[in-house]
């Protein structure tokens, strides 16, 4: 296989044996990314100058578990001196002056940053056809999207034109653009990673996670990006375990959920299919599987809808043209505000800036954010119970494989809905992962969604980990 | 339902000058997204407490010390308008 297919662990056993140096491996992602770039456009930003830079300091010192390893990052991460866009017209030009907790870790480990990807504007979407510059391709058919928020970091994964990569999830968006693009995608529990330098969207809800080949990248990189930070007071004071440990620990006993209301009538027949295949094997390999309830699953969107864009009208009141980013000329200050954000922000960020504050206003928090919260707590409540009876959750990470670009771009809704299976788990806080198991007719991949307890990530990467390793669907590549 | 005088208000509360055609189209988006959310007033919501955040941590402290920060041509870096170590913004009062 050629360097830039390569994975973390596979890159770091090559470079530590000698003979490959961290340039040589940059030389092959960059041809790579030179090839494909302008069909599957992943990069809002590539920084091939800075990359060398960095690979020659690795190749010199040696050390660092990421020493000469090429990872993309998610353009709503802060990257000091290196341009963070959101993919909105408000931030194209913004530098930021200092570099968010988990890239500072990463550069300590010797990490090389092959360049930023493209999202959804603000990581608000699930097709990257929010993007404000362009939307991403997937890999596996060009005429398809790739997922989203996260579609340019788990693109350019599943493309090889990067070891792994950064993402952020809010509703889905590692988990249902790895799926989507047929590589793993690792949501932690809400609070293992910090937040610190991550552009905020809903920050209840918002964590950092990786997006790579294998199950056992993703726990390496977990390793490194994992742990308490004093620039983030809801990022948890918790022991940070050896996350690669579980990686080759068997299942046998192991008590799977299978939720109910997850397998529903109209759920893609080939997604369902895969998915109890995927079940099969679990308990083949010697676990049990359980049938579970989660009975507020059918609350979950519109929960969500109501308090990520409640906290987004909150969080996106920043974008004003005064002190950072886009400004538009006005009279006075107040239409300065009104111009700056009407074209500074794309048709998507709007609309959930004004469903937020609409459900915070006056005569109506009550009913809509009110009501939200307390919904937000039945749907925690269903994980406790069903996790009293199984060690994890399995079930499809996203209803069906990738749709064409412009299938759902006119209705926000149906758009909505693609969400249905992941965004749960991110009202409930728990760690959530998406691994290949199966690829449709068309030769689409097809995501296993699955889901441990709160700061129990070990579980997750030891079941998704035997569950790989006992299938080759995780070594197929798209012909590109 | 969501009317146009209501786009209009809550896109005046979110500091967004819209378009006849944009009050129109969120009329409609949005009176379409509410009708899913109505769903909600389904569950007896009574005896429920809200929940704002998962984490079992709150009112987290530190000690109250000085420490570098950024220095002010850098936090100034990506201001549109920036003079005199100042942010300058169009005129407020006449």
């Amino acid at each position: 296989m050629e360097l830039h297919q390569l994975g973390v662990e596979e890159l770091k056993n090559v470079l530590d044996k000698g003979g490959v140096s961290p340039a040589e491996v940059l030389d092959s992602v960059f041809k790579r990314i030179d090839a494909i770039q302008e069909k599957v456009k992943a990069f809002v930003t590539l920084t091939r100058e800075q990359a060398y830079g960095m690979a020659a300091a690795a190749g010199a010192r040696g050390a660092g578990a990421l020493a000469g390893i090429p990872i993309a990052i998610k353009d709503n991460i802060c990257t000091k001196g290196i341009r963070t866009t959101c993919s909105s017209r408000m931030l194209e030009n913004f530098v930021p002056p200092y570099e968010s907790t988990v890239t500072g870790r990463l550069l300590e480990a010797g990490y090389v940053l092959v360049g930023k990807t493209n999202l959804d504007e603000f990581a608000m979407g699930s097709s990257t056809e929010n993007s404000a510059f362009f939307t991403t391709r997937n890999p596996w058919d060009l005429d398809r999207i790739p997922g989203g928020s996260s579609g340019g970091s788990a693109a350019a994964v599943s493309a090889g034109m990067c070891a792994a990569a950064l993402g952020s999830d809010t509703g889905g968006s590692i988990r249902q653009p790895a799926s989507l693009c047929g590589v793993v995608g690792l949501k932690p529990t809400y609070g293992r990673v910090s937040r610190h330098g991550l552009v905020a969207f809903a920050s209840s809800l918002d964590q950092i996670g990786p997006i790579t080949k294998t199950v056992k990248d993703a726990a390496i990189l977990l390793n490194i990006i994992a742990g308490h930070d004093a620039a983030d007071s809801t990022s948890a004071p918790m022991p940070i375990p050896d996350f690669t440990r579980p990686a080759g620990m068997d299942i046998k006993g192991f008590r799977v959920g299978i939720p109910k209301e997850y397998f529903i009538p109209g759920m893609d027949r080939e997604v369902e299919a895969a998915v109890l295949a995927a079940v099969k094997q679990l308990e083949a390999l010697g676990a049990i599987p359980v049938e579970v309830s989660l009975p507020h699953t059918a609350y979950a969107i519109a929960t969500y809808y109501i308090l990520a864009t409640s906290e987004a009208s909150s969080n996106l009141a920043r974008y004003d043209g005064v002190k950072y980013g886009f400004r538009a000329g006005g009279k006075d200050l107040l239409e300065t505000y009104m111009n700056t954000r009407a074209q500074g922000f794309g048709p998507e960020v709007k609309r959930r800036i004004m469903l937020g504050t609409y459900a915070l206003s006056s005569g109506y928090y009550e009913a809509y954010y009110g009501r939200a919260q307390q919904v937000r707590t039945l749907i925690k409540k269903d994980f406790e119970e069903a996790f009293k009876s199984v060690d994890i959750i399995a079930t499809p990470t996203s209803p069906t494989a990738a749709f064409k670009v412009g299938e759902k771009a006119a209705d926000p809704l149906q758009m909505y809905l693609s969400d249905i299976f992941t965004i749960s788990i991110n009202l409930a806080g728990l760690p959530g992962i998406s691994v290949p198991c199966g690829f449709t007719r068309e030769e689409l991949p097809i995501g296993l969604q699955l889901i441990g307890r709160h700061f129990d990530e070990e579980t997750v990467i030891r079941v998704a980990h035997a569950y790989e390793q006992s299938t080759d669907w995780h070594g197929r590549r798209p012909k590109l | 339902m969501i009317e146009s005088a209501d786009v209009l208000k809550i896109a005046g509360l979110s500091r967004l000058a819209l378009t006849e055609e944009e009050v129109k189209l969120y009329s409609n988006q949005l009176s379409a997204i509410l009708q899913h959310i109505e769903k909600l007033k389904e569950l007896d919501t009574r005896d429920v407490g809200p929940t704002s955040h998962v984490l079992d941590i709150r009112n987290v402290m530190r000690e109250d010390l000085t420490a570098p920060s950024l220095p002010v041509d850098d936090a100034l870096g990506n201001c549109p308008d920036p003079k005199g170590g100042f942010y300058r913004v169009p005129r407020i009062i006449e």
